[in-house]
């Protein structure tokens, strides 16, 4: 019997602060993101959106501010029990495991979900035989779903920019995620694989994830994203549904001399 | 000058499962067989040796192969192990396996104290703390005399004996101790190397932070890395003692640290058969030729080095071109339908 | 008696600060810890030790041993680590290596010139001076002064020459400096040569101070430098004067109240204290960790 949903948002984040030194990297940033949309949070370079991403995932922890997951805040919450409520993440630099197979890659991503312990494995009894089997099904199952199922021997650094990509994403969806942050996830493609990219994410909304997305340039973004914040020099200086955003005269003077192109050319 | 031999990768390997099978049997029967070829007890007290460092290897394996963490201490868990058994046994007549057992226990205890560091420090400075932790059970030998006998040593260790039949090196008894011990840490890493423990810590080798953002614990981890080559270190160790008679300060000592890290190096760190080839080279090459033993200490140090520049993957340190093996029932549970992605992680928050 | 431990602990502190400034520098340009700086000033002692029973006057030889190591580094920068840093190695496979080189020079050392001690010529006088009631040794004066010049000496270099400017460069952002024109390898061998002096210069005194040399000196003083370093912050070279004398200081006491036997585990446990509380040291930056 499911639970009603108390909180019509999955993610809520209030009044985000975070400075280093003193340089405020984060200044009183609030958005929320919705079941099953795609958020995309944009700005120019170093305004601030990794930092979002790491406050987010427990890798720094906010001066100000509260992260609600649902219900669940997430303030004070480690990386790894952060990652158990069900937030997962991509890195702007794809940070797989070079060194082990595609599908070993994303059965790392069902460590948190795994129950068996070491006298488990090294007896091979089984509990451990059962579980294996099914994580290693699922595993199989997430790089079938995302078209990367003949590629699942081979070793992660020996697979294609955007291949590599997408198995990042799909170690994220399997730690159990249901909320994907993604980190510029098209950085270092040209156009058309950035535009493959980004009908990748548009499936993985219609299988029912919702996704929070970096992004620099706003025209990659703009046809998938149900929703759209800007950042600048770490504040939110304009937000709502991508069309209202890229007219707004406070977003087009702070890209102006930059990447921005609203014609989507 | 490019990397050596970086294309070419030994295709010596049986190509499929049932030829490694057979060649795993062949090479099991061999091994069994071997006490009654006639070997002199001069070269069955070489090969003793041998599997003594053989599993050393695969202890260091787990830190340095598989987690990414380069200790230097691995000598004073040896001695840990060495140290408990003996005294237990001479001094309070403790039954040798039961002995051993706690001499692993033991280590382990160590094995947490140094892996705790490994919250706060990394790389090269958890190096170090390794190797200050071997320098300090060197010096507790030295000072704790009335356990240890400090540097006088400890003479005269007797050899164990299992339901009346007494395990020495000339009835093969010790060889086959060593055997037995081999076959179970081998299993050991097998086993480990295809688990979640296994996995996690490859994945700290390979990246630490995004281990942690994968849900990770991996202080937990290297701790553990940490704990389970102490075990097997002092388990072998005991075996050590046994074979040589006699052991004091100066057996345990920074050498045999950076020998067991050669031996690991050379023959291809993250491997199981890398760490036999690397100590049959190690361990008797140097008793074949006099002008390799006085150097030999050198040649571990140029192994290192040259290893790291041309081929830092090992002798045998190649990578798998087999498939990943998936079981029958894995792959049914697969065909089967998982069910659709996203319902099965949202229903796994409620 | 107090006073006269702080004098010897601050003469051996300021040795130790000449060993410690090559792990900080060669830390601060390549964010690597050389595992083998130990055996580069053990290798500069013997050296000059070497040159001296070969009857070359005792200046001589230590002018020769300071360049002879100051070349060792340079040797074991382009053979061992320059090729892993174009190949972008892991710094597990640095660290590996620097093990391997520290092994390779002590063996060696060992294999040729034998592992037992050997004595070592006194640098100065003997005889002592009375500042304000207390007596200080010419050597220990002598030892303080050489270091405390040497020390100004490479301050001067690293902040009031291009050289140096070119080194600070290169240490802040490694990338950018080569693409202001800086040349990087130069930069970099250059670290490493003043590095092997410094060893060199401290290993001379060191050794006359205890009027002897063996080829595993390194490791002991090594750790103690290392432990220095770490204390003032590595890749800071006040630091490494403050960490230096931190430790010389701790060390004298330590042996005076403890006993000797205690001597070297000082080194050690500050090491760990320090690793443990604030890893950076007094004045290391702290690092941002990014992903």
């Amino acid at each position: 019997m499911k639970k009603p949903i108390m909180n019509k948002n999955i993610l809520e984040v209030k009044n985000l602060s975070l400075s280093f030194g003193g340089i405020k990297a984060v200044d009183d940033v609030s958005f929320n993101v919705g079941h099953n949309e795609v958020v995309s949070l944009i700005g120019p370079n170093g305004a601030g959106k990794t930092t979002i991403f790491n406050l987010l995932t427990g890798f720094y922890k906010p001066d100000h501010g509260e992260i609600f997951k649902g219900d669940k805040k997430l303030n004070d919450k480690s990386p790894q029990e952060i990652v158990k409520t069900g937030i997962s993440r991509t890195f702007q630099n794809i940070r797989l495991f070079s060194d082990m197979r595609v599908i070993e890659n994303v059965l790392v991503g069902t460590h948190i979900r795994t129950k068996y312990s070491l006298f488990d494995s090294t007896f091979r009894t089984r509990k451990y035989r059962k579980e294996e089997d099914s994580n290693t099904a699922y595993a199989m199952t997430i790089l079938s779903t995302l078209g990367l199922f003949d590629k699942k021997d081979q070793f992660a650094s020996n697979l294609p920019y955007g291949d590599q990509r997408k198995v990042e994403i799909a170690r994220a969806i399997a730690t159990g995620a249901e909320l994907l942050l993604l980190d510029e996830p098209a950085a270092g493609m040209n156009t058309n694989e950035s535009i493959e990219l980004m009908d990748f994410v548009k499936y993985l909304k219609s299988l029912g994830f919702t996704i929070l997305l970096i992004e620099h340039d706003m025209s990659v973004v703009m046809n998938i994203s149900d929703r759209v914040y800007v950042l600048d020099n770490g504040s939110l200086i304009s937000e709502g549904i991508p069309s209202v955003v890229a007219n707004d005269a406070n977003v087009i003077e702070a890209y102006l001399g930059g990447t921005l192109n609203v014609n989507n050319q | 000058m490019k990397k050596l031999f970086s294309k070419f990768d030994f295709p010596k390997l049986p190509k499929n499962d049932k030829l490694k099978i057979v060649f795993l049997i062949l090479a099991l029967t061999f091994l069994i067989a071997l006490p009654f070829f006639g070997f002199s007890n001069y070269w069955m007290n070489n090969l003793v040796k041998v599997g003594v460092y053989i599993v050393l290897a695969l202890a260091l394996n787990i830190l340095v192969g598989y987690t990414g963490l380069v200790s230097l201490g691995q000598a004073g868990f040896v001695a840990i192990g060495a140290y408990t058994m003996t005294v237990l046994v001479k001094d309070y007549q403790v039954n040798f396996f039961v002995s051993v057992l706690i001499g692993g226990l033991i280590a382990a205890i160590f094995g947490v104290l140094l892996g705790l560091p490994s919250l706060r420090v990394r790389g090269t400075y958890l190096t170090l703390i390794t190797l200050g932790f071997g320098e300090i059970i060197r010096t507790i030998i030295i000072v704790w005399e009335p356990v240890t006998s400090g540097p006088m040593g400890i003479r005269n260790i007797p050899t164990p004996s299992l339901f009346g039949l007494e395990l020495s090196l000339s009835n093969g008894g010790l060889y086959y101790l060593v055997l037995a011990l081999l076959i179970l840490v081998v299993l050991f890493s097998h086993f480990l190397f295809r688990s979640k423990t296994g996995r996690a810590f490859r994945a700290i080798k390979v990246d630490e932070p995004a281990s942690i953002m994968m849900g990770i614990n991996t202080t937990y981890y290297k701790t553990l890395a940490f704990v389970l080559a102490a075990v097997i270190s002092g388990l072998a160790g005991s075996i050590y003692a046994i074979q040589l008679g006699y052991i004091d300060q100066n057996t345990f000592t920074f050498d045999m640290s950076t020998l067991i890290l050669s031996i690991v190096i050379l023959g291809g760190m993250g491997t199981i058969r890398g760490m036999f080839i690397g100590a049959i080279i190690l361990v008797l090459l140097p008793e074949v030729s006099r002008a390799l033993m006085a150097y030999r200490f050198v040649l571990y140090g140029v192994i290192l080095v040259i290893m790291m520049r041309f081929r830092p993957q090992g002798i045998l340190g190649w990578k798998p071109k087999k498939p990943y093996h998936v079981t029958k029932n894995a792959r049914m549970l697969f065909e089967q339908g998982h069910g659709e992605l996203v319902k099965l992680n949202i229903s796994n928050q409620e | 008696m107090i006073v006269q431990q702080i004098f010897n602990g601050l003469t051996l502190g300021m040795s130790y600060a000449l060993i410690a400034v090559g792990y900080s520098m060669v830390f601060g340009i390549l964010r690597l810890v050389n595992f083998s700086h130990g055996a580069i000033y053990a290798f500069g002692a013997n050296i000059v030790l070497l040159l001296v029973s070969l009857e070359l006057g005792i200046l001589p030889a230590i002018l020769l041993g300071i360049l002879f190591t100051g070349i060792l580094g340079i040797v074991i920068d382009k053979l061992a680590l320059e090729p892993l840093r174009k190949q972008n190695a892991a710094s597990i496979t640095s660290l590996i290596t620097t093990i391997g080189i520290s092994n390779i020079i002590t063996n060696l050392l060992i294999a040729f010139l034998g592992s037992q001690k050997k004595s070592f010529p006194t640098l100065f006088p003997d005889g002592s001076i009375t500042i304000l009631n207390f007596q200080i040794t010419y050597t220990q004066l002598g030892m303080f002064v050489v270091s405390l010049l040497l020390l100004v000496a490479l301050m001067l270099i690293v902040n009031k020459t291009t050289l140096g400017l070119a080194m600070r460069a290169s240490e802040t952002n490694i990338k950018a400096a080569k693409l202001m024109g800086v040349n990087v390898n130069f930069v970099i061998s250059f670290t490493f040569f003043l590095g092997g002096v410094s060893a060199a210069i401290a290993g001379a005194l060191i050794s006359s101070y205890y009027s002897m040399a063996y080829p595993n000196m390194g490791y002991m003083s090594g750790l103690k430098a290392f432990s220095a370093a770490v204390l003032g912050g590595i890749g800071s070279l006040p630091g490494a004067i403050i960490g230096g004398l931190t430790v010389g200081i701790s060390e004298s006491l330590a042996a005076t109240f403890f006993g000797s036997e205690f001597r070297d585990s000082v080194a050690f446990v500050i090491l760990i204290i320090v690793l443990l509380i604030r890893p950076r040291g007094f004045f290391g930056k702290k690092e941002i960790k990014k992903l």
